[in-house]
């Protein structure tokens, strides 16, 4: 019967959003614990270190290789570019200024959320499925100061050296490409670059923007990784939801913050 | 507690960030180009400062001595004032003159300092006695078809009248 199926649909609708909002506020609840409860992560740092290791560490190839490229395709790009209008002197300021203030903070914390987040979030979700967290919270042990917070800093401590190093090895990809390969003046690649990028403005926004989203990808993934079903297939649609959800996150955060800082408003 | 080969790896990986930020900072930025201490202030009062920006450099002889460091409106004369902040390794004399020029013909606006010939230097918190706005490509335009009408009508006078006003703004 139509009528019933519209019922079904409205019914439906609402309960997605019920679930949605519940979720959220769980999720935030999850969150502010994490703060409180982080103390252990700093009393007990080698806790945090081990999860630097992993997440911070384990991550570096993947930055500094994809850092390297992304400049070495800014250069190239930039001069076929800039070369028309005569002033392919400007490629060191396009390079940096793109580096620093956009493409160093996303590129890293997208990578950083497929290399590191998803990691974290298959992690916990088995350690639920497995219940070891339930045997943790059995012996008086609270998982979310012993499992959570640590990776949680972790993740928060390493994703702004993430992004310089990214900047970095991509301005050095930006000048191996238009200095040593095309030959521009190497003395104007430095200098425009120098003046266009200001310490203030461009390098304290860029390290802002990735501590944002190193908050924003490691709270996703830590908490869709403590909201998994404990099953096989739970397991793996986390996994999927951290890396879809950091990634909109990043991208939605990284629109907010470039208003903010460069408007102005 | 002992050190293991872990610590060694996140040290490494820390050492790495920082040194990456410092590349960016002093390499990629400008930050070893700052001294905030040793400068000192002066200001001139434009009719027209076109596209300056506050940053803009401070040029004399084509070299930066300083920086543009706050441009407001001055409701009174209606006219711009604009703060320069110089570096105290330069010192100009009190009738150095500020104009607003363009670097090539498209590019950023800076101001340009043509030194005079006082015996005394500026201080802080002078004044340009002789300040030249920003060439307004409208205006030039529009001089030039004034002179060329003018130059047609055949009197002299007045082209002549027309090409100093040119010159003059």
């Amino acid at each position: 019967m139509p009528h019933r199926k519209v019922g079904f649909g409205l019914h439906s609708i609402g309960a997605a959003v019920v679930n949605g909002v519940w979720r959220l506020g769980y999720a935030s609840r999850f969150f502010l614990m994490t703060l409180i409860s982080s103390g252990a992560s700093f009393r007990r740092i080698q806790l945090t270190i081990r999860e630097i290791y992993f997440s911070g560490v384990m991550s570096l190839i993947i930055i500094l290789v994809s850092g390297l490229f992304v400049g070495m395709v800014l250069g190239l790009q930039g001069y076929e570019t800039l070369q028309k209008y005569g002033s392919e002197s400007a490629l060191g300021s396009l390079v940096a200024l793109s580096l620093v203030r956009e493409l160093g903070p996303v590129l890293a914390a997208l990578l950083f959320a497929s290399r590191a987040g998803s990691a974290i979030t298959a992690e916990i979700g088995l350690m639920k499925a497995t219940e070891q967290i339930a045997a943790m919270e059995m012996m008086a042990v609270d998982p979310i100061s012993r499992v959570v917070a640590p990776r949680f800093w972790a993740g928060v401590i390493s994703m702004p050296l993430l992004a310089a190093m990214f900047s970095a090895i991509g301005v050095f990809g930006g000048y191996l490409v238009g200095v040593v390969f095309i030959g521009v003046d190497e003395g104007s690649f430095w200098s425009q670059m120098q003046a266009a990028v200001d310490f203030r403005q461009d390098i304290v926004n860029g390290v802002i923007k990735s501590v944002v989203f190193g908050i924003a990808v490691t709270a996703i993934a830590l908490f869709e990784g403590y909201d998994a079903p404990p099953t096989a297939e739970g397991v793996s649609h986390a996994t999927t939801r951290t890396v879809v959800t950091s990634a909109l996150a990043v991208l939605g955060l990284d629109f907010i913050l470039t208003v903010l800082m460069f408007r102005g408003v | 507690m002992e050190r293991t080969t872990l610590d060694m790896w996140v040290g490494a990986f820390v050492v790495g960030g920082v040194i990456a930020l410092l590349i960016l900072a002093f390499k990629v930025g400008n930050l070893s180009g700052y001294d905030r201490s040793e400068s000192y202030n002066v200001y001139g009062e434009f009719d027209n400062i076109g596209g300056l920006k506050i940053k803009a450099p401070v040029k004399s002889a084509g070299v930066v001595v300083g920086r543009v460091s706050g441009i407001q409106f001055d409701n009174k004369k209606f006219q711009a004032h604009v703060e320069i902040r110089i570096s105290k390794k330069y010192q100009f004399p009190k009738d150095t003159s500020a104009s607003i020029l363009t670097s090539g013909l498209l590019g950023e606006q800076y101001i340009g300092l043509e030194a005079g010939g006082d015996e005394e230097n500026l201080n802080n918190g002078d004044k340009f006695k002789l300040t030249q706005s920003a060439i307004v490509l409208e205006h030039l335009i529009g001089q030039a078809l004034f002179s060329k009408a003018a130059d047609e009508g055949g009197d002299k006078n007045t082209a002549q009248g027309g090409n100093k006003k040119a010159v003059v703004q």
